[in-house]
């Protein structure tokens, strides 16, 4: 099962001949992901990987792709997701940061009337190990097994991922939601999606300051997830109203601190770690999955 | 990035939204020079709220007490931001004051409008008659909104939502907003503009006034860096690492000193510019802690093995894993401590923190 990414992804790379797209073309091949095409406007005809380059995605449904990746600088980024979504395509995974938000509001909000996902932006996409990667994660950091992790961060998530397949405890799916204060994808989809797919046992969130979606994630558990939920939050230490980072990492008056966030979750029920390595150990040592 | 109220008067009349009469000044001299009616209002033009509890609003009614307002305000400290500029204003008729603003819901993802008929508060504050109104990005304002509020203040609502999407805003606040019979006024102004869409907005000021200078320098060469008030400098790839890192670094009583992201590099000359700017901040120690994944752990060791050949730091504590971990390691083994674990590596660095 797995959620999202799965065996059946026909990915189509937006952005492919530049440096990002490129290297990134070549890890998600390796890691098992069927990529069919390219899009760059002016590369049309040009292979990258043996992947055939089209000039528009609408040439390049001719080999049907049924997700995107978007590596496009952020300028242009808009015009790539709704280029996207104009095609059919349902799910539009976006890499790209530091997006203006109010282009990520219009593509955001086109995809929800579109009826299709968007995962991002400014984010490392979603992999399934053993299945398929959209996305820049490290390969070596997965193995196959049953934690589905969401997250906010990059690097910290890798840094997760890779401590729980050090302890032995593989990934069925793992999101990275975006550093941004608009997403596509929220907490709450991630949650839904994990709750309903067969193959993962236990849920890893990884949050930080600024917003409430960790709130109102929380919110979400109590009533709906009956799964064991994990969580780790950075910024505890963060001062208000500086940008830590992430353009949606910033606690704004007394909003969106670290505190409100680790205590709503425990009110729900979620085993909190103190430092990211905790995740692992919290992981493995609970009864009521193993 | 913040704008101070004068430039964000400047767009509201830009906008054809009415402000009072006023002028900014830098020196005292400049006071003679004003050719407007008393009483005048002088703000201080500052970034950080609060600033009439701090002092920093005089009324004066003869150009004797605007200098004495204006010796009081200017270089005056709010927040630990210093005055550099007053705003001198003519002071308006008041009959109500009211509450405007739009911006960003994180948690709807939709613009709301948000207005209240009591302003002149913080709008945290404001717990009654607050009307919020939900604006989908695709369908923008509709006339329908605007028939929620009261009569007087609607066409200013239009135009303030105009601003708020032409100029990439976070948030376009008006608060208070002086009622004078018919009439509308912006008594001041609150605009955040997204810093991710100045590139298209050339027309907008350059200067950042909310980044320290090394801030300033930071941002040009593309790192994530912020200054905090403690003495231990973190580098770390990406923004939730190095947030973590500062975490960590207080449970062990060490205070981060330095938030510095270094972000996906696979270039010894970006490590080697992350750290001048470090090395600039003055910090006693410095954590360095690696996850290398599309990062190679040997090509940050070089940068900070090249860095250290040619420049004094002060003493660094590193934890590098990932890609090619074993020979960061021996390529650093005479010029960090290095040492495994997240936890160790934070103990360590708080210690020598002191």
């Amino acid at each position: 099962m797995a959620i999202w990414a799965d065996e059946n992804i026909r990915l189509l790379v937006q952005g492919i001949t530049g440096h990002q797209g490129q290297f990134h073309t070549k890890a998600m091949q390796e890691f098992g992901t069927n990529v069919v095409a390219g899009v760059t406007p002016g590369k049309g005809g040009m292979q990258v990987h043996g992947v055939p380059v089209y000039n528009s995605v609408e040439d390049a449904m001719e080999k049907e792709p049924n997700a995107s990746i978007v590596f496009v600088p952020a300028a242009f980024a808009k015009d790539a997701v709704i280029e996207a979504l104009d095609a059919g395509i349902k799910m539009v995974v976006v890499i790209t940061e530091n997006i203006p938000f109010h282009d990520a509001m219009q593509f955001i909000h086109y995809a929800m009337y579109k009826k299709a996902r968007v995962i991002g932006p400014n984010c490392p996409g979603i992999a399934s190990p053993g299945k398929s990667k959209i996305g820049i994660f490290p390969n070596i950091i997965f193995s196959k097994g049953s934690v589905g992790i969401a997250s906010r961060s990059g690097t910290l998530t890798y840094e997760i991922v890779a401590a729980l397949s050090q302890a032995g405890i593989g990934q069925s799916t793992c999101i990275g939601l975006g550093g941004d204060p608009v997403t596509g994808t929220t907490f709450i989809d991630a949650l839904k999606a994990f709750e309903e797919d067969e193959e993962t046992k236990a849920i890893v969130m990884v949050g930080e300051i600024g917003g409430t979606a960790e709130e109102e994630a929380a919110e979400y558990i109590k009533k709906e997830v009956s799964k064991p939920v994990y969580a780790y939050i950075a910024g505890r230490t963060a001062p208000a109203g500086k940008r830590m980072g992430h353009a949606g990492a910033i606690i704004s008056g007394s909003m969106g601190t670290a505190e409100s966030k680790i205590k709503a979750l425990e009110e729900a029920g979620v085993k909190v770690a103190r430092f990211p390595y905790e995740i692992a150990e919290l992981v493995k040592n609970d009864k009521e999955i193993w | 990035m913040k704008l101070f109220e004068y430039q964000g008067k400047e767009l509201f009349r830009n906008y054809g939204i009415a402000v009072p009469k006023s002028v900014v000044v830098q020196s005292k001299e400049e006071l003679e020079k004003i050719d407007m009616p008393f009483p005048w209002v002088l703000k201080a033009q500052v970034l950080v709220g609060g600033r009439g509890k701090a002092g920093g609003v005089k009324i004066a009614s003869s150009i004797e007490e605007a200098k004495k307002a204006f010796d009081e305000i200017m270089g005056m400290e709010i927040k630990g931001e210093r005055v550099k500029k007053i705003l001198v204003e003519e002071k308006a008729e008041i009959e109500k004051e009211m509450y405007l603003s739009f911006f960003l819901d994180r948690s709807s993802r939709q613009y709301l409008m948000m207005f209240s008929p009591h302003g002149g508060v913080d709008i945290e504050a404001m717990k009654e008659n607050v009307k919020k109104i939900y604006i989908n990005p695709l369908i923008g304002l509709q006339s329908y909104h605007l028939r929620k509020l009261p009569k007087e203040t609607r066409s200013i609502a239009g135009r303030l939502y105009r601003l708020f999407i032409e100029k990439d805003c976070e948030l376009a606040e008006i608060n208070p907003l002086a009622i004078s019979g018919e009439a509308a006024i912006a008594l001041d102004s609150k605009i955040i503009v997204d810093d991710n869409a100045l590139y298209r907005h050339n027309e907008l000021p350059k200067e950042n006034a909310e980044l320290t200078p090394l801030e300033k320098e930071a941002r040009e060469k593309g790192i994530a860096f912020v200054q905090l008030d403690g003495n231990i400098g973190v580098i770390a790839n990406g923004a939730g690492l190095t947030m973590a890192t500062l975490d960590a670094l207080n449970e062990f009583n060490g205070r981060g000193g330095v938030f510095l992201d270094l972000g996906g590099t696979d270039d010894p000359e970006k490590v080697k510019q992350a750290l001048e700017i470090m090395v600039k901040a003055k910090p006693k120690v410095i954590l360095i802690n690696l996850f290398g994944g599309i990062t190679k752990c040997d090509t940050v060791a070089r940068g900070i093995m090249e860095f250290m050949e040619e420049h004094d730091t002060p003493p660094i504590v590193a934890r590098i894993k990932g890609v090619n971990e074993d020979i960061a390691r021996e390529m650093l083994k005479d010029y960090v401590i290095a040492l495994d674990s997240f936890r160790e590596v934070a103990k360590k660095a708080a210690e020598l923190g002191g």
